[in-house]
């Protein structure tokens, strides 16, 4: 008979243990290099919220190759906002309707807080005097680079090559194809992922030229020394864009959306812009860009929208089984 | 109704409830999900990605290197069962140990140590390289990737039944006369054989399925050194979830035909062995030299 108090009691102590964890939870998923800038970026942001409005915000992160993490998400893995390095990946969650289809007008610069280059690295002394994409090319140069069709890195390299050969005089597509093809022929593996490729050249030391992010050159240095490689800036390469987006079916859901939009917002703050620039990516910011100067010397870039019309088109000609990529390799 | 027959230790039903819950929970769920998403494509359509240039030279270097390493195992790892079971040395307990890494090693660091092992430069690599034998990225590093992986299967599998062998049998061959490659062949072999292709037919399925440790070493050149995981992993990159279930139902098909195989094999040498004769006899039969 002691069944209703005991009820009461129990709904109430659930309501205040829900009081007590009142605060809100942010899920961050997000690509695998990410760690370090979000690391650093979501105390700050906890800071800037509480200050702001009283309110505590907890933010998780999740980690992980980004096709992975997006079929993660769309798979109900419940993330409030997606940081991602490849525009496809959002463009994945668009089509099933967890995003917002014009996401990339949702916040500043194409939904990309901001950027980085593709560059060479190479060993000290450039042995092999490599300055550009046709040195990459040329007989007896072993070029690194991690798979070309299964990793965002390999497919930003195979880009910016691409765009290259096409702005040469008379370039076209089966120019392109025809160097791209001549590129290839050079690279003795193919890396399992971006990091991998980087061992693989630096402490395996194979490899004439290693081709990598910017941001990730600053990190060999880091790890292998600053005296142990060079890096070359090619005369064009691609701006690679990190694009972010709220995942609105979540928010919703959870009631979050408020806080994933400021979330988002503040990497465009002069605090967000500079945590970036600290981790050796391209800030938005142009005055932060001169700030920083000496990691970011100037270099004429694409966009994949200027050169391929857009992520999802540039995947489907070159990647896509049956694609440039396996033309070059499979005659059928 | 018919009489209940009476078995001496309790809980049949109970347990064998349990045992196909389990099983169909662990197994045959998931296999079944993907062979369900699979059917959403044609059977054609199957044959048809499976038959791709590059498919068809994924599955030839996956199974081809997974039988190799699978057989370099069967004749290296029965040494290493004799071995550790018939010889007592010093630090046995610790080489008995070694044998278990493999398992416990993540694949992925396992192949990024090979990799390193075997690379121009590695302590390995450095010295067979100028000998013309390249491992690291190519076809031979998957290889070597695998037999290291699937090592433990064929020892493990091997231990209990050598156990199970008196050293007294091979002293009454050799005691009737029979020379060691008599006693080895006409007496030990027949009992471990069956054994052994359970060994085989483990380290083989195992070496199948890697992924972690072989996309590290192996290169991942199309044509020349991808293995169908990757092309799975390749086709997941592409949202083109169906292509990926397409190729697994494929590979799923072709193992459990040749692990049917295998089975077939174990069963006939088992039963011919069975109705043949005891141990004894068979010491007797190879003294006696020849039929």
């Amino acid at each position: 008979m002691n069944f209703l108090p005991r009820t009461i009691f129990a709904v109430l102590f659930g309501l205040l243990a829900g009081a007590a964890r009142a605060e809100v939870t942010l899920l961050n998923t997000s690509y695998d290099v990410a760690r370090d800038v979000y690391k650093d970026y979501n105390p700050m942001f906890q800071k800037y919220w509480k200050q702001k409005t009283g309110e505590a915000v907890e933010v998780k992160q999740s980690h992980g190759g980004s096709s992975k993490q997006v079929r993660a998400v769309a798979d109900g893995l419940e993330a409030d906002v997606v940081t991602m390095n490849q525009a496809n990946d959002i463009e994945f969650l668009a089509d099933k309707g967890l995003v917002a289809r014009d996401w990339t007008k949702k916040f500043p610069n194409n939904a990309s807080p901001y950027t980085s280059a593709m560059v060479f690295i190479v060993r000290k002394g450039n042995p092999k005097g490599i300055k550009d994409w046709g040195d990459l090319a040329a007989p007896g140069t072993q070029v690194i680079l991690p798979h070309p069709k299964n990793t965002g890195n390999g497919r930003n390299t195979y880009l910016s090559a691409w765009a290259w050969a096409l702005r040469q005089p008379g370039g076209n597509d089966a120019k392109a194809q025809e160097f791209l093809g001549k590129l290839l022929k050079n690279a003795p593996l193919f890396a399992a992922g971006g990091r991998d490729a980087t061992t693989t050249f630096m402490q395996r030391r194979m490899g004439d030229v290693l081709v990598t992010f910017e941001s990730e050159a600053e990190m060999i240095a880091k790890e292998f020394g600053k005296g142990e490689f060079e890096v070359v800036y090619p005369s064009l390469t691609m701006q690679t864009e990190f694009p972010v987006a709220i995942v609105d079916k979540v928010v919703d859901k959870k009631g979050t959306r408020k806080q994933a939009q400021a979330y988002l917002d503040y990497l465009w703050s002069q605090e967000g812009q500079e945590n970036a620039a600290q981790n050796y990516l391209r800030p938005r910011d142009a005055e932060l860009l001169k700030k920083y100067a000496q990691f970011f010397p100037p270099v004429k870039t694409f966009t994949v929208d200027e050169v391929f019309g857009g992520a999802n088109k540039a995947f489907a000609t070159h990647f896509k089984d049956g694609g440039t990529f396996d033309q070059i390799y499979v005659q059928k | 109704m018919a009489a209940r027959t009476h078995r001496v230790l309790p809980g049949f039903g109970l347990a064998l409830g349990y045992t196909l819950v389990y099983l169909s929970l662990l197994i045959l769920l998931p296999l079944g999900g993907l062979i369900l998403k699979a059917s959403e494509l044609g059977f054609a359509q199957i044959i048809d990605i499976a038959l791709g240039e590059r498919s068809l030279a994924a599955f030839r270097v996956t199974f081809g290197a997974s039988f190799l390493a699978a057989a370099v195992n069967a004749f290296f790892g029965l040494i290493v069962a004799w071995i550790l079971v018939r010889y007592p040395f010093p630090g046995k307990r610790f080489v008995d140990a070694l044998v278990d890494l493999p398992f416990a090693l993540p694949t992925a660091v396992a192949g990024i140590t090979l990799a390193t092992l075997y690379a121009g430069n590695g302590w390995l690599g450095r010295w067979i390289e100028p000998l013309g034998f390249k491992v690291a990225y190519t076809p031979l590093g998957i290889v070597v990737a695998l037999t290291f992986i699937t090592l433990p299967f064929v020892v493990r599998t091997l231990q209990p039944v050598i156990e199970d062998i008196e050293t007294e049998v091979e002293e009454a061959a050799a005691s009737l006369g029979a020379s060691r490659w008599q006693t080895f062949a006409r007496v030990i072999f027949p009992a471990i054989f069956p054994a052994l292709l359970t060994g085989f037919a483990l380290a083989f399925a195992r070496a199948v399925g890697e992924y972690g440790s072989v996309i590290f070493i192996a290169g991942n050149l199309p044509l020349i050194s991808e293995i169908v995981p990757l092309l799975i992993i390749s086709k997941l990159e592409q949202y083109d979830v169906l292509g990926a279930t397409a190729l697994a139902v494929v590979m799923l098909a072709l193992s459990f035909i040749l692990l049917l195989a295998v089975n077939v094999l174990q069963w006939w040498t088992a039963n011919r062995h069975k109705n043949d004769e005891p141990l004894e006899v068979a010491a007797a039969k190879a003294s006696g030299g020849g039929e």
